[in-house]
């Protein structure tokens, strides 16, 4: 990230900043609400066809890579154990919700496609992947189908705290040729036309999403990789910090939302 | 239909997406409703030469075919549609195939689908790609013979952040 | 074999209409995207879909480039008695991929 200017406060707090501050200073995983809560997800935004297409299962194109994730769940790794064999049958709900989370072990955030990933490589044998390799997309689109509706409850261990700062920071920051933050459109500009689409709020509460764009199932760190590059900054490398601390944040700005499943966007 | 295109090289200058920032899009530009087209906007010679093609004639009279297809398009990649012609679906009145043309892609055909009595409802729905702004046009064949034909014309915003991948 | 998703209401009513929707996961390639060094794609699309009703052609489309990825079809069908349906998909480079689902009308 080539920054321009120095890091800049954004002017003026609305009420979700508000909402974000109280969270990050009292290290909780939930937001205390002062005031009514002005959070919305970015389905709202969406025009009824697509919220249709979003909710109907028979419809919604991520239930193809759910159906996929599924059967990986059930399915006995060649070297190890199936998912289900030490998560039985009801415990997926409520998994996704939890992430991210601090990994001691590590040292570090862990989100669920990092977990599962370390399971796979852990208790299965299974080659490492990233979190938009194909199996890793089945399996977060899965359990992202499994706590459909529940709130999101990222983890509140305290070591979480610098990464969400960092990852504030980073949502603050100005980068690129265009020297936009993302809190200038998804704070201050959220709900206001850009180009003739409405700026969404910009919380990842349908992660991993089909998006049209892409005609594919992504990831969070997707998507946040083509914002960076969208703003014609150089993207953080592939498992970096910069995104492991953006969505801490991320997680901490949405929590108590409800998750929605895998969603479509456009 | 073209996917993004790749990010240019251009540094100096920002694009309009900065210009835009705190400005909402002008009304003009976005319509709110896919209304049925005048009947004397001429369609484009080529769309016209595929109708004629398909229907053995000219453009079919008006009426029977509905296209239901969202008056707000966020995104060409993945478009909605539902195309349904007024029928009872028996073996003495029925739908036989109706045929989606578009206007402004690299090729007219959409989608042709063959129906009959077993359907029951002559109702299709699928996800249709569209380059751009641009009218629509279904056609359908009826069990007589007898054709219809329904245009609308839909606008589709383009994406103002053009990512990179 | 590619994904899919095929939904069949679970007891129809005899002799009224009801919708099928079928979904695959297929890139529906349309060959006019270029790859980053700036070569065409190639095309790879689905041409045909069609349903059968104990192998009586019920529905069939015809599927250009200018149908999305992962394309879903739906349409109704209306039945008299139950039966296996089967779901073919038919495209370029000798795709051609058949799902069975059986179908059972309400008594």
């Amino acid at each position: 990230m080539r920054p321009a200017d120095r890091p800049r406060h954004a002017p003026g707090a609305t009420s979700a900043a508000v909402l974000v501050l109280a969270a990050l200073a009292g290290g909780a995983g939930l937001a205390r609400a002062q005031s009514p809560d002005l959070r919305r997800s970015g389905f709202d935004l969406m025009s009824p066809a697509l919220q249709a297409m979003q909710r109907d299962e028979a419809q919604n194109p991520a239930q193809l890579w759910v159906q996929e994730g599924r059967a990986l769940w059930m399915r006995p790794a060649a070297q190890g154990r199936a998912c289900v064999e030490c998560h039985p049958a009801g415990s997926e709900r409520g998994m996704a919700a939890r992430y991210p989370a601090f990994d001691a072990s590590i040292g570090r955030p862990v989100t669920l496609a990092g977990r599962i990933d370390q399971c796979r490589q852990r208790h299965q044998s299974q080659p490492p992947q990233a979190a938009d390799g194909a199996e890793l997309l089945a399996l977060a689109a899965y359990l992202a189908q499994a706590s459909k509706g529940l709130p999101w409850s990222p983890g509140a261990d305290p070591q979480l705290q610098p990464w969400r700062m960092q990852g504030q920071a980073l949502w603050r920051q100005r980068m690129g040729q265009l020297n936009l933050s993302c809190a200038q459109c998804h704070d201050q500009q959220a709900g206001r036309k850009l180009g003739g689409a409405v700026i969404p709020q910009a919380h990842p509460t349908g992660y991993p999403i089909y998006r049209l764009e892409w005609q594919g199932l992504g990831s969070l760190e997707r998507r946040l990789r083509g914002c960076v590059t969208g703003v014609r900054a150089e993207p953080f490398a592939p498992g970096a910090d910069e995104w492991l601390a953006l969505q801490a944040y991320l997680a901490t700005r949405a929590a108590g939302m409800l998750l929605e499943g895998p969603a479509v966007r456009p | 239909m073209a996917g993004q295109p790749a990010m240019n090289g251009h540094r100096a200058e920002r694009r309009s997406l900065v210009a835009g920032l705190g400005v909402g899009l002008a009304a003009a530009g976005l319509m709110l409703h896919a209304r049925p087209l005048r009947a004397d906007e001429p369609l484009a010679e080529d769309l016209r030469a595929a109708i004629r093609r398909w229907s053995g004639e000219g453009l079919p009279r008006t009426g029977r075919v509905h296209i239901d297809i969202s008056p707000l398009i966020e995104n060409g990649n993945s478009v909605p549609v539902t195309l349904k012609v007024d029928s009872p679906m028996t073996e003495a009145d029925h739908v036989r195939e109706i045929a989606l043309f578009n206007e402004r892609n690299p090729q007219r055909d959409v989608v042709r689908v063959l129906l009959g009595p077993d359907n029951g409802r002559a109702e299709v729905s699928t996800r249709i790609r569209l380059a751009t702004s641009q009218r629509l046009v279904a056609l359908a064949r009826m069990g007589d013979g007898s054709l219809w034909q329904q245009q609308v014309e839909v606008v589709v915003t383009l994406a103002a952040c053009v990512e990179g991948g | 074999m590619a994904r899919t998703l095929i939904h069949v209401p679970a007891a129809p009513r005899r002799g009224v209409p009801f919708e099928v929707r079928a979904t695959i996961a297929h890139p529906m390639e349309t060959g006019y995207r270029t790859d980053d060094s700036g070569r065409a794609v190639p095309r790879d699309i689905l041409t045909h879909f069609e349903c059968r009703l104990d192998g009586r052609r019920v529905f069939a489309a015809e599927l250009h480039p200018a149908v999305a990825a992962h394309p879903m079809v739906a349409f109704f069908l209306r039945a008299e008695v139950g039966g296996t349906l089967s779901f073919t998909w038919e495209g370029d480079h000798g795709f051609r991929q058949t799902e069975t689902v059986p179908l059972t009308l309400s008594p």
